[in-house]
């Protein structure tokens, strides 16, 4: 059975490409902003019930039911010790900087309006009082669009006191951060839109408890947040008709690597990877026997070999079921062109320029494991090297604040699950031919 | 960090620098951007006035610009905040240089996204025409630094240069638009092959159709 | 009161305890490097790991995880050996194998927890990290290559001292522990950070590749540099005091002591009075003993009872008995310690002193200082009112403004203000809870000013059977001894000069102003060859705090006893014995003849003096004049030089020329 391709009358991001105008005016012509008030009439729990039904689980990359984390935010302000109410905040995490995610750039820049009536929408749901934007700094033309996005909504009365008429005052900021992937991290983010260094913070206590200035705070991810106008307009049934159980809705999928043609394409959950691959990317670069292995879900989460997942559905459950994950659905795909080795050395790499410092297994097992990888990249390192290296990976895994450490060791333990046979074939290789090194230093 | 670059002499930038201060268009920004956070928490402003900062040196010195110690204490004074909390903000973010810059900062991505796609292309590209990882040309026309996932990966390879982003480079076209750039052109941001948008599939989208000639509205369709 | 199990033993812990407060107080030792009990949570050296239940599969860091009812905590688990076997290898990967050559070795966490904790060997077989020296002043010398990033410097420096001027820079492995733009750390507290340190990064400049722990003879003191009393402990080896540390007290210092405290030590080995000397045709000669003691009795024939008695700064109590038995038998009460002439109402002990207490001025809620840099004064009370603020407090402060390291409401600096109180501040004393005020001892200076502070707190209900925020701030370590010795004459030493003394004895006096004595016989009881010594006829030498027992009582009213850890240099001798000597040739002898029969002969006198602890002084404040006129300031011009010891260091020579005068230094320079 083929898989049925989402239509076009139900993709949600309709302006994903940004052919028109991301302009209020635009936007509302494609349905944004269409009785905002209506659906704000309809009152918190409604919402947020409506949410859970929708099955939408967060789009940032851990996957946990939206709705639900809004049930978490407190129905009556907690007070503070002089006995006045806290107000409650919204965090729209648009600090995208997974490798291999560039979806929310597209909303961003292309569809700002569903993000900002999404995060209204979402906003009185939770009792928040106002959100933040927070978009990684790199992304300067696009919060330039934001800004302006934001203003026109002030401007149309959308935002601001009785925003959209809807007898409730929102009020929404965009802020930019300055070059920092841990940011993306809930806490970090916290912390940053404070004015400080992106480092997590210890949970408990968890941010709808005290998050941003101490306040009751609940931070989304971009898509999270701009589905929800459209969710709840066509209702939770039309969003849960698509993907499998537990599994539902519509996902923008960014495919990148080795295929013809990489994209930004919003598809149906669950989606075959062949078919992803097939319909919208043009194929495999040499053909899907020279499919080497996908990392299916950003940077963090472990390769599959090509076998594994060429039929594999593309969702949260799948993936986990191949030892790898979703993440933000950000697939890289690798042909058999690729030095694998490298390739997840660079990802090391990453990670190690990215702790933050503050947890001692992340800041120095992160430098180790990239040294230690570039030594299996060049093939001088020793055999027993890879189970060192594998174990220094479960010492950094779980044994941090946050989840960088985990993502740091998640893609060298795929590595070392998957192509063993072919690192030690570099080791003996290098061994047998030592000129090879001199070659490759002469060469740079 | 350890690869921090060498700042330069403090008494010298204490005596370039000292006097620094937002030009009344800055300055009136700066307030607009303290009242995004709620009263008290102005400390939050501190990135977006680092930013700011920058910039202004920037156009100062016709660079991408850097933050010169006392332009940090500047910003940090204005929020009411101590000095080591804004020097460790602006450690912390890669963006905010330490050491000037040149005209052009040519950031290219290098993490494994782009690096299947031929971002070693680039970066040679970049090495070709003069530069060196880390350092400005001697012209003061280009830095070169390696960077980091952008967040450009369906359009990857790219380069951001200044606040603009070049993507879907080859070495020619890295190559051409730096050559635009060294004489003063503006080239085209964006993906650099000719006829895509932006993340669609290469030679037009697969999906969408209709929104590609007219704001189509679906809805009529549900 | 949570109910849960560590490792299996069921026990009930405080609410509000933590998973790793609940394992010690099942007795488990839990390895740590950047929980600290008087910061804040970090939980970033993850060396604290447990595993807990319910909880994820993981282990958790005790440090930072509330305990909680029905808890299953595991400290002894393969999990968890694993775990901080694993952290342990990842903090000795990039510190460096300097141990031999490194200060902290042998009172080292790192060390220590290693072979507790950590794996026999090594896997790291990459270079080393290196990380430059951070300069950070005269008192805290930096080698960051062995830095573990726990930031308990930073976390310090931010919430104790209140000087944000240590950070961490970078970010990832390139993280570097720092001072502002590697600046002097513009702190009086900042030695500190060297016994927070876990490792050898920050180690103390002046005691650097001196001494091993080992060698070093231990002994309990006092400290004298202020009148807070720190509770020291004096490492000495032979005749010389290395280093004095903090001894933990809640009540007194916490854990923390001041940069002179711990650093002024290195003035006992200069300028010491190591031999008696008399002054011949205007000259001082060296003499012995007898000699000295003949010149004073011959003195003594003539002057009959007109003879007087001032205490310095840093005597004991039983040294200011000692003088005072002298002085009675022969037949004089001129007894003074306010050398500088400060002449306020001792009528009533209590209307001097520091009647919150320490641990009671954090619970104050406004707090009104009068003429007080406590910063100087006691940088630990100081530290005590920044926790007041935390608790909420709002400080409200008369005299010239000064950076006293947190918010403070200045109200200007003339005394006046104290008769016509500015509304935000009667309004704040009005509603407050437990208000209270802090008089320095500058102020007391001020005419009418004791007398005004004494009315608000009448008025503002500052005194309760529950309450009193009545507070004097002394910074004379020999001051409330002295009061309760009778080192006090109505007039103050105007009384003592007009009462024209033919013979005085200056017990480590050297503030007095010795014009004032030009037609008297001065004999100068002391161990620094100050001005005291400069101005005397004749000079015995005597003990330094380090090298005698003593009594002391702080500025809140405590009495602590300080052991002798050294031999006074030279010829010098305790002052007790001097005393009772003297007494000898004197034809007046002292009846007692050890240290002990002294302290003995003084608690039978002064009762109070006899067991260590707060002495409750009875509330009955005198009535004075009430009408303040004039300026407030503060007395001291240099918190490092306030005493012989510490003008005689060159530590605190150094930290005066470095972090206050600065730019002084840099002028001359130019």
């Amino acid at each position: 059975m083929s898989f049925d391709f989402l239509s076009d009358k139900d993709r949600i991001f309709t302006n994903v490409y940004g052919f028109q105008d991301w302009g209020l005016k635009a936007a509302k012509k494609r349905g944004d902003w269409d009785k905002t008030k209506d659906l704000i009439a309809r009152g918190n729990d409604a919402i947020i019930e409506e949410m859970k039904a929708s099955g939408l689980r967060g789009r940032g990359g851990a996957g946990f039911p939206t709705g639900l984390k809004w049930s978490f935010m407190p129905k009556e302000a907690p007070k503070d010790k002089n006995g006045n109410p806290r107000p409650s905040f919204l965090v729209i995490n648009a600090d995208e900087s997974e490798p291999g995610s560039c979806k929310d750039r597209e909303i961003l820049r292309h569809d700002p309006h569903k993000l900002i009536e999404g995060a209204l929408v979402a906003g009185f749901a939770m009792r928040a009082r106002a959100a933040y934007i927070y978009i990684r700094g790199e992304y300067i033309r696009e919060a330039e669009t934001m800004f302006a996005a934001v203003e026109e909504a002030y401007a149309a009365g959308l935002l601001g006191k009785n925003a959209a008429k809807s007898g409730y005052d929102f009020d929404v900021f965009v802020h930019r951060g300055a070059g920092a992937y841990i940011c993306g991290e809930e806490t970090a983010m916290i912390e940053s839109l404070e004015g400080k260094k992106g480092q997590p913070r210890l949970k408990p206590p968890f941010p709808a408890g005290a998050g941003l200035y101490g306040c009751p705070t609940t931070v989304n991810n971009v898509e999270s947040i701009a589905v929800v106008p459209t969710i709840l307009r066509r209702g939770a049934a039309w969003f849960s008709s698509f993907g499998r159980e537990n599994n539902k809705g519509t996902k923008l999928f960014q495919i990148s690597g080795h295929v013809e043609k990489p994209c930004v394409v919003e598809e149906a959950m669950s989606i075959p990877f062949r078919d992803l691959i097939e319909k919208h990317c043009g194929g495999i670069t040499g053909g899907w026997d020279n499919l080497l292995a996908v990392i299916p879900g950003g940077s963090s989460v472990p390769l599959v070999p090509a076998s594994q997942i060429m039929d594999a559905p593309m969702d949260f459950d799948g993936l986990k079921e191949l030892g790898s994950g979703l993440g933000t659905a950000a697939v890289i795909v690798m042909d058999k062109s690729t030095d694998i080795i490298q390739a997840i050395s660079r990802i090391s790499y990453f990670y190690k320029h990215e702790s933050c410092g503050q947890c001692t297994p992340c800041r120095e097992g992160t430098g180790w494991m990239w040294r230690v990888m570039e030594k299996m990249r060049q093939g001088t390192a020793d055999i027993e090297d890879i189970d060192t290296l594998y174990e220094v990976t479960k010492q950094v895994e779980g044994h941090t604040i946050c989840a960088l450490g985990d993502a740091a060791a998640w893609p060298i333990q795929g590595l070392i699950r998957h192509f063993r046979p072919e690192m030690e074939a570099r080791i003996r290789e290098q061994s047998g031919e030592p000129q090879a090194t001199a070659m490759m230093e002469a060469a740079e | 960090m350890a690869d921090t670059p060498n700042t330069p002499d403090e008494a010298e930038m204490r005596a370039r620098w000292g006097g620094f201060a937002f030009t009344a268009v800055n300055a009136k920004q700066a307030k607009k951007v303290i009242a995004r956070y709620p009263e008290g928490r102005q400390r939050s402003a501190v990135m977006p006035l680092l930013d700011l900062a920058q910039r202004q040196v920037g156009e100062e010195t016709q660079t991408q610009g850097w933050l010169p110690v006392p332009v940090i204490e500047y910003v940090a004074e204005m929020l009411d905040m101590p000095f080591m909390r804004a020097y460790e903000v602006a450690t912390f973010y890669t963006m905010y240089n330490l050491a000037p810059v040149g005209r052009y900062h040519v950031q290219v991505c290098g993490t494994t996204p782009c690096m299947l796609r031929g971002s070693d292309d680039v970066m040679a590209a970049c090495k070709n025409k003069g530069m060196v990882k880390g350092k400005t040309t001697p012209d003061g026309m280009f830095t070169l630094t390696e960077v980091e996932c952008m967040g450009n990966c369906a359009t990857a390879p790219m380069f951001q240069i200044n606040d603009d982003n070049y993507e879907d480079l080859t070495y020619d076209s890295a190559s051409a638009i730096l050559e635009a750039l060294a004489k003063g052109e503006q080239p085209k941001p964006g993906s650099q092959i000719a006829g895509r948008q932006s993340s669609e599939p290469e030679g037009g989208p697969t999906v969408l159709k209709a929104m590609v000639d007219a704001n189509h509205d679906y809805r009529k369709e549900y | 009161m949570p109910k849960l199990t560590v490792d299996g033993v069921e026990l009930e812990v405080p609410q509000g305890a933590t998973v790793l407060q609940a394992a010690e107080l099942a007795g488990k030792e839990i390895p740590r490097f950047c929980y600290h009990e008087r910061l804040s949570i970090a939980g970033n050296c993850r060396m604290c790991l447990v595993e807990v239940k319910p909880g994820p599969p993981k282990p958790q860091a005790s440090c930072a995880l509330p305990a909680a009812e029905g808890q299953e905590i595991t400290t002894n688990s393969a999990m968890v050996k694993k775990a901080r076997e694993g952290v342990m290898e990842f903090l000795l990967i990039n510190h460096p194998l300097d141990c031999p050559i490194c200060d902290q070795g042998g009172e080292c966490d790192l060390q220590d927890q290693a072979m507790a904790y950590g794996r026999g060997g090594t896997r790291y077989e990459e270079n080393k990290r290196a990380v430059t020296e951070k300069y950070m002043g005269p008192i805290v010398k930096t080698i960051m290559t062995r830095c573990i990033h726990c930031t308990r410097c930073v976390r310090f420096a931010e919430e104790v001292a209140g000087v944000e001027d240590i950070g961490a820079i970078g970010r990832g492995e390139g993280m570097q522990i720092t001072s502002y733009l590697e600046g002097a750390v513009q702190s009086e507290l900042s030695g500190n950070v060297v016994d927070l340190c876990p490792v050898g990064a920050l180690t103390s400049k002046p005691y650097a590749f001196e001494a091993r722990p080992w060698e070093l003879k231990k002994t309990m003191g006092i400290d004298v540099m202020d009148a807070v009393g720190t509770n020291i402990r004096f490492d000495a080896r032979g005749r010389e005091v290395f280093r004095v540390l903090p001894r933990i007290n809640d009540d007194v210092n916490e854990e923390w002591a001041s940069d002179k405290t711990r650093y002024a030590v290195d003035g006992l080995l200069r300028r010491r009075l190591d031999k008696p000397y008399i002054r011949k045709s205007g000259k001082l000669v060296e003499a012995s003993w007898d000699e000295a003691f003949k010149a004073i009795a011959k003195q003594a024939k003539t002057a009959g009872d007109k003879v007087a008695a001032i205490a310095g700064d840093l005597v004991d109590c039983e040294t200011m008995f000692a003088a005072r038995e002298l002085l009675s038998k022969m037949g004089s009460s001129l007894l003074e310690g306010r050398q500088t002439g400060l002449a306020y109402d001792v009528t009533n002990v209590a209307a001097v002193n520091f009647n919150s207490g320490f641990n009671g001025i954090e619970n104050a809620d406004v707090i009104l200082l009068i003429g007080s840099n406590v910063r100087w004064e006691a940088p630990l009370v100081n530290t005590r009112i920044r926790k007041a603020i935390k608790n909420g407090a709002k400080v409200f402060a008369i005299g010239p403004e000064t950076d006293l390291t947190y918010k403070v409401e200045w109200l200007g600096d003339d005394a006046k203000i104290l008769k016509r109180l500015p509304k935000k501040l009667s309004d704040a004393l009005k509603d407050a809870e437990r208000p209270a005020v802090i008089v320095g001892g500058g102020a007391l200076a001020v005419e009418g000013v004791h007398g005004a502070a004494l009315k608000l707190a009448d008025k503002f209900n500052m005194v309760r059977d529950d309450w009193n925020g009545f507070n004097v701030l002394h910074f004379s370590a020999a001051r409330m001894g002295g009061l309760m010795l009778g080192y006090a004459q109505s007039g103050g030493m105007a009384d003592v000069v007009a009462a024209k003394p033919k013979l005085a004895f200056f017990l480590g006096a050297d503030e007095v102003d010795f014009g004032q004595f030009e037609d008297c016989y001065k004999v100068f009881i002391g161990h620094h060859g100050d001005k005291g010594a400069h101005a005397a006829d004749v000079i015995l030498p005597a003990a330094a705090y380090p090298e005698k027992n003593g009594t002391y009582v702080n500025l809140e009213g405590r009495v602590q006893f300080s052991d002798k850890a050294v031999f006074a240099p030279g010829d010098a001798r305790e002052d007790w014995s001097i005393l009772r000597a003297l007494s000898d040739v004197l034809g007046h002898t002292l009846p007692f003849d050890s240290f002990a029969q002294c302290r003995a002969a003084m608690v039978a006198a002064v009762p109070q003096l006899a067991e260590e602890g707060v002495v409750s002084f009875d509330w009955s404040p005198p009535k004075l004049s009430d009408k303040p006129e004039g300026t407030l300031a503060y007395p001291i011009k240099d918190f490092y030089l306030t005493n012989a010891i510490a003008r005689a260091s060159q530590t605190m020579q150094r930290c005066s020329a470095e972090l206050l005068h600065a730019d002084d230094m840099l002028e001359a320079a130019e």
